[in-house]
């Protein structure tokens, strides 16, 4: 096996447009979760229904970028449609609700009721032409130098991935770092004390969940772009651990901890697939019991225990300080 | 004691009308699956004053400060702070019309600094908004919350912990800074609840003192506790509750003697009383 | 290599692979099969002795019966394209295809050495042939089932919800486990093949041991390091996704079904068609849950249970050892879930994600029962069962998921703290 290409494709893997869509995502999450301490557990709703609303508006003829603004504004919908409900109860409803909700909207969407609009399990295509005719690049052309390189259709949505990322990270940061965010901050650590300190902890909790949702409708928007095709059994719950996985891995409660949690989990996600794949080829009885799909699901079971066991034992993660997180423990 | 007390003259029964009451409470009923907890006819808090609650445990004091609060809902009964109705207003409004509470079990802000812990408490901050935050033009009332924090934590002791987590404090600390952010909002009416729990003697001394200059600073405090000793001290009116019911009230010497509430202890707290 | 040289290549090579198949067919064993079932609702009645004819351009190459279970198979000569018919008028009365036009797929692909799968979807007939009153009465009969086995999945997680204060997001692997587990013990060809009502006994014991290990394994440890709830209901969601993957893994993706009593025939009551597997199911849940009501309300254990969950403190300083009665409910819970999950998987399918799939009924029961109350789990999933299943009268068969939603967050909007919970103060 050639490590050297193996670490080649894992860098581009971890620099590409995916690993964008998910930071953005866990930006939203980390908001909700980091921040506010809200459990929500479907996020992966608000990205297909973000993706959704772009895709439905184009299909119906409207304009990309109208769709995009849709696309946002039905994922902060969603958000408000589920937190009315559950917001001003015990922190566990907004799990439950949030966890049901995810599947609903994707069985609903795929539904043979909402196919007319959604296509159903086919999913709808071509939304995302009018995205390309902008690219500044080549499609086909490659771009790089020696074999680290990728075509110009990817570098371009990479180029706009990346800069959503840093702009978005920057208006988290602003909201954070100002009163606001120190009310959310507040809720987090105490949602009665700091109703006590007369604050409309209900609203705050709304805006947080309305916002981060909207976030992860862009994640979900850019995903689709990329995919060029938007179909339900893209938004499995499994993106809502790995989401999760991301942030607690990166730091809860951190600024740039959603980046720096997607880009190390992309890479070792992409080192584990290359030794399984090694492992397969090149030791007989491994490969006689690790069939691909088996290692597909391997990896979700690392996803699994890996969120367990981050939010055990290093619950501030790689950028969290261990002063915080020892707090925690009340 | 001052010499010429506003409470001077104030019958000691329970339900008395109080000459310049802050706080007023009609027929305030609360029952929680068929027990009553809080059923109170009458009950008039004077302005300017310490007035601690007392009663044994189960007593329904902590039921009757969520009441008050806005914390919890009653079953029927009116109450009115400064002669505004509170009726179904929001926990967070009453807290913002002037009446701030604390709670039995201290409740700091652990993973903020003790300064934000205080900054959060101040009222009116453009940039706790949405739009606020986003356009900014908050630092200048920052500037000015932060030094109306610092005083108040210097008064407390707290000066030198500002930039320290709230969680790393000790507990007694903590019953400080959660005093001294109550008092950022401004309040007029201070709720504390049994803010003497599980704190050593020295502290307790402290405390009293904080209390009492509260007091002398133009604050009403309602404070909870069971100890009659504490009580004695620095109260200025005493309210006495058991199973629900306001079954005494008056000037500390005259409680301490009065026989219903030596029962009421005594029958409901045998163990207690030994201590 | 040019673009163009690399698509006249793929379909050099598409074309090869295409025109070289049937020259393979040599190989024996091709077949046409398939298994007649007509879907009532989420209930599957094989259909018996219906005949299907298989033709190759006109030619009539074979036919055969559907045999106990709805199985048939007929023989083809090699790999190629058939035309395979249901003779419609062998049909029993009440059944039909589900799309008349559909009794003779035209176009059926026998590869090399394949047995060709081949579906004829069955209905309910003609809409007159099932009265109303029959419809109504199968479907309340078909939710009380589903309220059974929600009631029993949902008593566990309501249980140790009220001794411990947390949502067990792993509580659907408690049931797909017990499903998995008597699927072990009863069919699987490592496994001792017990017939299914001795093998449920063992499933039950695997449920209780996972509630065991999980409590003494994890949570317990995690309450000593006084973690906080939020933290908590992290790592048991990440515990349910690893679970389920594992599962998934050692399983497999496909839907099986426990061999004893597939394919059971209805029978009438009262002139509604029922199924004996979902009085079963109906009758021993009762029994159960009416034992588990009689364990909280009169064993020494049961009566620790409760106080633990009205006041841990307080049951503490009165001498209950509540680490134990937190370890007993845990156990509880992993068998009642393990004994809803076999139950489940007889009615249904066994799958390595049905837990997950029926952990939203079992949330909105809880809900509507009142988080932490044991009986009101218990009502709460009978309620829950009966109104997604009689749902169907109304909304299409694929929205019943959507409607238990629906129900939760209109309990929640209406009385969050359920019908038999304690009002709980609300900030």
């Amino acid at each position: 096996m050639d490590w050297g290409s193996v670490l080649i494709d894992g860098l581009l893997s971890t620099i590409g447009p995916i690993t964008a869509a998910y930071a953005i995502s866990a930006i939203g999450l980390n908001l909700q979760f980091g921040y506010a301490g809200l459990l929500n557990f479907g996020h992966v709703a608000f990205m297909l229904v973000g993706a959704y609303g772009t895709a439905i508006t184009v299909n119906l003829g409207g304009p990309l970028w109208l769709g995009i603004i849709v696309g946002i504004l039905a994922a902060a919908l969603l958000g408000l449609l589920i937190g009315l409900p559950t917001l001003r109860l015990r922190a566990d409803y907004l799990a439950i609700t949030t966890i049901a909700v995810a599947e609903v909207i994707r069985l609903l969407v795929r539904s043979s009721w909402a196919q007319p609009l959604t296509n159903g399990v086919f999913g709808i295509q071509g939304f995302a032409d009018s995205f390309f005719d902008l690219n500044p690049f080549a499609p086909a052309e490659l771009y790089g130098f020696g074999t680290f390189v990728v075509t110009g259709r990817k570098l371009w949505v990479m180029l706009v991935g990346w800069t959503l990322v840093v702009l978005l990270t920057l208006l988290v940061r602003r909201l954070i770092k100002s009163p606001w965010g120190r009310v959310l901050k507040a809720i987090r650590e105490d949602e009665d004390a700091t109703i006590a300190l007369g604050k409309n902890v209900f609203a705050y909790k709304l805006q947080a969940l309305m916002i981060g949702g909207a976030i992860a409708g862009i994640a979900g928007i850019l995903l689709a772009v990329e995919q060029r095709n938007v179909t339900p059994d893209a938004y499995l719950p499994k993106i809502t651990f790995i989401l999760y996985v991301i942030v607690i891995l990166g730091g809860a409660g951190t600024i740039l901890g959603p980046i720096v949690g997607a880009v190390v989990f992309q890479f070792l996600f992409f080192t584990i697939d290359a030794l399984m794949v090694n492992a397969q080829a090149n030791i007989g009885w491994v490969g006689d019991f690790l069939t691909p799909a088996a290692a597909g699901q391997i990896k979700l079971v690392l996803v699994g225990v890996g969120m367990m066991v981050l939010m055990i034992f290093r619950p501030q993660g790689i950028l969290g300080n261990k002063e915080e997180a020892l707090i925690d423990e009340r | 004691m001052n010499a010429d007390h506003p409470m001077d003259g104030v019958a000691p029964e329970p339900g008395v009308h109080k000459p310049n009451p802050v706080l007023v409470a009609k027929d305030l009923q609360k029952s929680f699956g068929g027990l009553r907890a809080v059923d109170i006819d009458h009950l008039e808090i004077q302005r300017h004053t310490v007035t601690s609650l007392i009663g044994p445990n189960g007593a329904g004091k902590t039921t009757l400060f969520n009441l008050l609060t806005g914390f919890d809902k009653p079953d029927a009964g009116e109450w009115h702070l400064n002669g505004g109705g509170l009726v179904g207003i929001a926990a967070y409004r009453v807290a913002r019309r002037g009446m701030v509470r604390t709670f039995q079990l201290t409740r700091s802000l652990a993973r903020l600094t003790v300064m934000d812990n205080m900054l959060v408490a101040a009222k009116d901050n453009k940039g706790e908004g949405l739009w606020g935050a986003l356009t900014g033009g908050w630092h200048a009332t920052e500037d000015a919350n932060e030094e109306r924090a610092s005083e108040l934590l210097d008064r407390f002791g707290l000066d030198h912990m500002a930039d320290e987590y709230a969680g790393s404090l000790s507990g007694g600390q903590r019953k400080l800074l959660e005093m001294a952010r109550a008092l950022m909002m401004d309040p007029e009416v201070v709720m504390l609840d049994e803010p003497m729990a599980g704190v050593n003697p020295a502290l307790t001394q402290s405390l009293l003192g904080h209390i009492t200059g509260l007091r002398d600073g133009g604050k009403t405090v309602v404070f909870v506790e069971h100890d009659m000793d504490v009580v004695q001290e620095i109260s200025d009116w005493v309210i006495v509750m058991a199973q629900g019911r306001v079954i005494a009230e008056g000037p500390p010497d005259i409680i301490a003697t009065n026989p219903s509430v030596i029962d009421a202890y005594l029958g409901a707290h045998h163990g207690e009383a030994a201590e | 290599m040019s673009r163009r040289a690399r698509f006249a290549w793929f379909w050099l090579a598409t074309i090869t692979i295409v025109v070289m198949t049937p020259l393979a067919s040599f190989a024996a064993g091709e077949s046409i099969g398939g298994t007649l079932i007509q879907r009532l609702e989420d209930e599957k009645l094989p259909i018996e002795g219906v005949t299907i004819t298989v033709s190759q351009d006109g030619n009539e190459i074979g036919a055969g019966e559907s045999a106990a279970g709805g199985k048939w198979e007929i023989s083809v000569p090699g790999a190629g394209i058939y035309q395979v018919r249901l003779e419609t008028s062998t049909l029993p009365d009440g059944v039909a295809l589900t799309d008349p036009d559909k009794e003779e797929l035209p176009n059926v692909e026998v590869r090399d050495g394949q047995t060709k799968k081949v579906l004829f979807p069955l209905g309910e007939g003609i809409v007159s042939s099932v009265s109303t009153y029959e419809r109504v009465g199968f479907l309340f009969v078909a939710g009380l089932k589903l309220g059974a086995i929600i009631a029993l999945s949902a008593v566990g997680l309501s249980l140790v919800f009220g001794v411990t204060g947390l949502v067990n997001f792993a509580h659907a692997e408690m049931v797909t486990l017990g499903a998995v587990a008597a699927y072990f013990f009863h069919a699987s060809p490592a496994g001792p093949q017990w017939p299914l009502v001795v093998a449920v006994f063992p499933a039950v014991l695997v449920g209780v041991a996972f509630g065991w290990i999980q409590e003494r394994g994890l949570w317990r440890p995690l309450r000593a390091r006084h973690t906080g709830l939020v933290a908590m209901m992290v790592v048991s969601i990440g515990l349910s996704f690893a679970v389920r993957n594992l599962i998934l893994i050692f399983f497999g993706g496909e839907p099986r079904a426990y061999p004893d009593f597939a394919g059971q025939a209805p029978i009438e009551i009262l002139g509604i068609p029922m199924v004996p597997k979902q009085l079963i199911t109906i009758g021993v849940s009762l029994i159960v849950l009416a034992g588990v009501g009689l364990f909280l309300q009169r064993s020494r254990s049961g009566t620790a249970m409760r106080a633990v969950a009205d006041d841990a403190d307080l049951a503490e300083s009165s001498g209950i050892n509540v680490d134990r009665i937190i370890l007993i409910t845990w156990m509880l819970a992993g068998g009642l879930a393990a004994l809803g999950g076999t139950f489940f998987g007889l009615n249904q399918a066994i799958q390595w994600d049905m837990g997950f799939k029926l952990l939203l009924l079992i949330f909105a029961a809880v809900v509507l029962g009142g988080l932490g109350t044991a009986y009101g789990a218990m009502v709460g999933g009978f309620i829950v069962g009966v109104t997604v299943e009689m749902s169907t009268l109304i909304f299409p068969n694929e929205l019943k998921t959507a409607v238990g939603l629906v129900l939760l967050i209109v309990i929640l909007l209406v009385k969050p703290q359920g019908l038999l919970g304690k009002k709980e103060r609300i900030g």
